[in-house]
């Protein structure tokens, strides 16, 4: 680890003074991913800026038909949360199955959402709902906000605040781990949705994508013989020493039926 | 008096003495020491497998803030010491020494793989060790690199060693070819199988460290290290590396987390550290990250074979002729010459009474991490073989794969039984073994799972392994004829206290496997000591007598013999003592250990332990003409022959054809490790030893690039077993005697290891038998495993 300065905040106006006043600065969160890019050395930022202890930026809660999540709640949070079960139990699923124990108490939606990995499980989540993030200067669509790998919408200086998810009428998720690592190999989001069925892939490529076709299929007919047929093409996923993109073109498929049928 | 206290002794289940320590965090490791004024190291390592070195700027490194001293391969050249010898030299077919290139403390003109140690840097902190380590300027000539076997054989290959032509080690071979071909010319049928042994990244829990410190007032130096085997690494590092005479030099191994093997080596960091340490006048730590782990310690592993077995009308095997090239690595490491050669080719026999068997070895060097011992060294990579190959065999003749194995069996009453190819086995039934696995397993109500699991989807399998191994290995003569370059006895000394306590001193080395408490009821068995009033001191050469360390299953039959023998010695003295304070003759003394005191046959007369114990120390009233006082005994055992577990493990899997996934769902163990000390350590080793089995098998791949970049360098990508990954494994054991040792003791160490992974690979192979899946090397990964049945539905 390199050495830098720290702060800690208490608002978004001063997390975000603090980001803008330095490009080499960088957010922290539950550091589940900073903290080990940090220690092997692969990141050098000349400050951190602890957002743990800004209020506006916690907690769970119901707006009409939407659930609002701080983006400092934890994954374990998510997973508990009766609201959070009560209105999108597949996102209670979904939380409760990133890593392990340690860093369901450690890492924060905001945090993964903003790192946007490719085998992340949350982005799923965020597009297969259609999520509206809400950050310290404007709220951003689901749609708009993954641009690629690692890469969001988000400037520097920008602070992811929350993710408000409409509550949809049915939704599930499934994933198939990566033997090693334990994210995302190929995992599939899909929901019915007041605005249609979405169908969102993560792990499978370089950053997390609608699978229109699927999506049209559904919304005729929303059972696993509609996609059935359908072939996730697999050019442009990911490709390596756990599995070749032909490999996870195929588990987009079987994934997306073990969602639709955990949807119900 | 006393009631009568609980037996502690052979055959309890003692809880682990060692374990509170460790559970609670109060373990004493290499890493947890500081010595007075420490300073920390770093190394600077290639980040190329195979490169000239230019030159080796250290100027601007030198000036950072806290740094103490750099060295680089050049000065350590110039103090002209040796570089980091081998143990062992194998002989090629001609009869002429292999080659040995050199395996320098730090690189000197050219790296060999990505790790190999360039510079050293010296600092007040292990951070400003590291930001000045960023500092170094290395110009190197990248050249091209050769990591896989083949690669490294073929015409024109890069180069490692100007002293290994083609890239070649040695060119060996066991048993007769003359007969291998008669028989296969006559042979019914024959059944060919090429197959590759997955290479391995040990990854014990505890990373390797060192910390090297020299007292200018004694001379002396002292290295704690993370090692199996503290006085090999004494005899190594003072003779053959640095020049620094044993009594000048103390090697302390405190606790340590894990080995596995890996840590039996001498690695040139203990070198580097201690060779520096005066030059600093300072003690110097290094300690390795989980990165350095991946990049540095010693491999397993890494084979690519061709066997050929020869088989009569009825399915006996006539002769097995295998052909393996062994991946050495970039250097020789301690052991690495006798693990693919005398620790694996002589095991080509197995269970079976197979007559003729021909193996053929090539050892090649690479641009990666040596490859030396691991957990099971040679024994896996020949059990993998035979009992993959049997199956094969089986279904190409048609035989039930379990009949198959049954009419090749060596039987009971074939001990000792002479192989073709060295070894002579005293004792084994490994009918027995495969029947209550069998029994156990419910191998026969198989059908009926697999029935249920097709009904979900799901493909069922069911695999055996009837394995045999090798542990202690032994005698020290036979393995000096054949190259060993060290003794393979152990040491033990027994030291009764005045007031009745024990300590213990082996030169063996507990680094997990429980030799406190195993030892301890040893003590407690044969002189009635009470447990918890034993205890037991290993490595630290300055405590114990000269011993060889723990590998190869070897602490029990060879040092745990060696404590008996020690034990047999104290009882002698103990008699003419407690001969003397009863005014009896010697020959009328009996020793009662459960009772522990020493009696006057057919008499009540008696004298207790504790009694004896302090006479030997208070010799007040003491036949001090005739004997000695103290009661303080050594002994030193160099066994007559290897022992020889055997066993049969039964895998029991389910395979997920949407997703390739193998899901582990029974493992059936029947070791026979002769007798059983504690039953629950016994449990311990082998369903660890069965872990690392499944996670070769299923899911462990060390993976270099065509670059020699390793792509499998930490746990992200390098897949260890997880709990969720097994399954419950059920072990039993069936005894019958080691016939050359005291106890009878075999040795269960490795026996999980070395059975488990064919046993797994062969349920894969049957749950895929519908597939038509003739054979699949490890690890069976779910993006394997789909694409063999993806490739066969696609070619439908
Ligand atoms: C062993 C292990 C296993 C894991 N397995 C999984 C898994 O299976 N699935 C999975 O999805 N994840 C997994 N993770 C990642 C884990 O979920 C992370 O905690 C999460 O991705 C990042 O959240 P964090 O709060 O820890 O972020 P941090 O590490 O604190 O930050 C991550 C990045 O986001 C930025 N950032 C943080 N918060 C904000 C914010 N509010 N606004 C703007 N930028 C911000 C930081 O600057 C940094 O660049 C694993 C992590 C570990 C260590």
């Amino acid at each position: 680890m390199y050495d830098f300065s720290y702060h800690k905040p208490s608002s978004v106006a001063d997390a975000v003074k603090l980001l803008a006043a330095d490009p080499d600065a960088k957010a922290i969160s539950g550091g589940h991913t900073l903290l080990p890019a940090l220690k092997h050395r692969l990141n050098k930022p000349t400050s951190l800026v602890d957002l743990s202890g800004i209020a506006e930026m916690k907690g769970i809660k119901r707006e009409g038909n939407a659930i609002i999540i701080g983006a400092l709640t934890r994954h374990v949070e998510v997973a508990n949360s009766d609201v959070v079960k009560g209105a999108i139990p597949a996102l209670a699923y979904l939380a409760s199955h990133i890593g392990d124990n340690q860093v369901r108490n450690r890492g924060t939606i905001g945090g993964s959402v903003s790192n946007n990995d490719p085998a992340a499980d949350y982005p799923s989540a965020v597009l297969g709902l259609g999520a509206t993030i809400h950050t310290s200067k404007r709220k951003i669509a689901a749609d708009d906000f993954f641009l690629g790998m690692f890469t969001t919408a988000m400037e520097a200086d920008e602070i992811l605040v929350a993710v408000e998810f409409p509550i949809p009428e049915k939704a599930g998720y499934a994933k198939m781990k990566n033997p090693a690592s334990r994210y995302v190999m190929a995992g599939a989001f899909i929901a019915k949705t007041a605005s249609g069925v979405r169908v969102a892939i993560n792990g499978a490529g370089p950053c997390v994508f609608r699978q229109t076709a699927m999506e049209a299929a559904l919304a005729g007919n929303w059972s696993a013989a509609a996609i059935a047929g359908i072939k996730q093409d697999a050019d442009g996923l990911n490709s390596d020493i756990h599995g070749s993109a032909e490999y996870r073109a195929h588990l987009v498929g079987v994934m997306a039926k073990r969602a639709l049928a955990a949807a119900g | 008096m006393n009631a009568v206290a609980p037996f502690e002794g052979i055959g309890v289940r003692m809880r682990r003495k060692e374990d509170l320590r460790f559970l609670s965090g109060k373990g004493s490791y290499t890493d947890d020491m500081s010595r007075p004024n420490q300073t920390h190291c770093v190394f600077l390592r290639s980040p190329h497998a195979h490169a000239a070195i230019r030159s080796v700027d250290t100027a601007a490194a030198a000036a950072m803030p806290g740094v103490v001293r750099i060295f680089t391969g050049a000065d350590y050249a110039a103090d002209k010491l040796g570089g980091v010898p081998c143990g062992w030299l194998i002989h090629n077919k001609d009869g002429s020494p292999m080659n040995e290139p050199p395996h320098p403390v730090l690189a000197h003109g050219k790296v060999r793989y990505v790790g190999d140690a360039v510079a050293m840097v010296i600092a007040e902190t292990r951070e400003a060790a590291r930001d000045a380590a960023e500092k170094i300027v290395v110009d190197y000539d990248v050249l091209p690199a050769v990591a896989g076997i083949n690669e490294a054989l073929a015409a024109g290959a890069p180069q490692l060693h100007e002293a290994a032509p083609r890239n070649i080690c040695y060119d060996w071979h066991i048993g007769e070819k003359g007969p291998v071909d008669v028989a296969f010319a006559a042979a019914h049928k024959i059944v060919t199988l090429d197959l590759t042994n997955n290479r391995l990244i040990p990854n014990a829990m505890e990373p390797r460290a060192a910390i090297g410190e020299y007292d200018a007032h004694s001379g002396e130096y002292t290295l704690h290290t993370t090692s199996q085997n503290p006085h090999v690494i004494r005899l190594l590092m003072g003779a053959f590396v640095l020049n620094i005479p044993e009594h000048k030099l103390r090697i302390v191994a405190p606790d340590v987390g894990g080995g596995f093997g890996s840590k039996i080596f001498h690695y040139i960091e203990e070198a580097a550290v201690t060779w520096a340490a005066p030059k600093v006048g300072r003690p110097i730590k290094w300690t390795a990250d989980r990165t350095e782990a991946f990049m540095t310690d010693a491999h397993g592993r890494d084979h690519i074979s061709t066997a050929r077995l020869a088989l009569d009308k009825d399915g006996k095997f006539l002769a097995l002729h295998v052909q393996t090239k062994a991946n050495l690595g970039a250097y020789l490491s301690t052991f690495a010459t006798s693990v693919p050669t005398y620790l694996y080719a002589t095991l080509l026999a197995g269970t079976y009474t197979t007559p003729a068997i021909y193996a053929e070895v090539t050892s090649v060097f690479t641009n990666t991490v040596p490859v030396d011992a691991y957990r099971g060294a040679g024994r896996p990579e020949a059990t993998f073989l035979l009992e993959r190959l049997v199956d094969v065999a089986a279904r190409e003749t048609g035989i039930d794969r379990v009949e198959i194995r049954r009419r090749n069996f060596i039987k009971p009453d074939q001990f000792p039984y002479q192989t073709p190819v060295a070894l002579q086995y005293d004792s084994g039934n490994y009918f027995a073994t495969l029947d209550a696995a069998l029994a156990s397993s419910d191998w026969a109500g198989f059908e009926a799972r697999r029935a249920e699991a097709a009904k979900r989807g799901k493909l069922r399998g069911i695999g055996i392994s009837t394995y045999l191994e090798a542990c202690g290995i032994a005698p020290s003569a036979v393995a000096g004829a054949l190259g060993a370059r060290a003794g393979l006895y152990e040491v033990g000394a027994i030291r009764v206290h005045p007031t009745g306590s024990v300590t213990v001193l082996t030169g063996t080395h507990s680094h997990g496997q429980g030799h406190e408490t195993t030892f301890a009821q040893l003590v407690a068995d044969q002189l009635g000591v009470p447990f918890d009033k034993v205890d037991v001191v290993h490595g630290d050469t300055s405590k114990i007598p000269f011993g060889m360390g723990t590998y190869g299953s070897r602490s029990l039959p060879v040092g745990g013999t060696a404590l008996v023998k020690a034990m047999d010695k104290i009882i002698a003295k103990a008699k003419r003592i407690a001969a003397h304070l009863l005014e009896a003759d010697v020959a009328d003394i009996e020793f009662d250990p459960r009772a522990g005191a020493f009696k006057v046959a057919g008499t009540d007369r008696s004298k207790a332990w504790g009694e004896i114990a302090l006479t030997a120390y208070v010799p007040h009233n003491y036949p001090i003409e005739e004997l000695e006082p103290g009661l303080d005994e050594t002994a030193y055992y160099d066994p007559k022959n290897f022992t020889f577990p055997g066993g049969c493990h039964i895998a029991e899997v389910e395979i997920d054809p949407d997703t390739g996934h193998v899901a582990m769902i029974n493992f059936t163990a029947v070791d026979d490790v002769g007798r059983v000390i504690n039953p629950m350590i016994v449990e311990g080793q082998v369903q660890g030893g069965v872990a690392q089995g499944i996670g070769q098998a299923l899911l462990e791949a060390c993976v270099y690039d065509a670059q020699g970049q390793l792509l499998s360098g930490s746990m992200m990508d390098y897949t260890m077993p997880r709990a969720d990954d097994l399954a419950p494994v059920s072990v039993a054991t069936h005894t019958t005697l080691c016939t050359h040792n005291p106890l009878g003791v075999k040795g269960c160490g490795e026996v999980g290891a070395i059975g488990s992974p064919p046993a797994v690979i062969n349920a894969v192979v049957d749950a895929l038998r519908d597939h038509g899946v003739r054979h699949l090397d490890m690890p069976a990964t779910p993006a394997k495993i789909w694409s063999i049945i993806n490739t066969r539905m696609a070619a439908e």
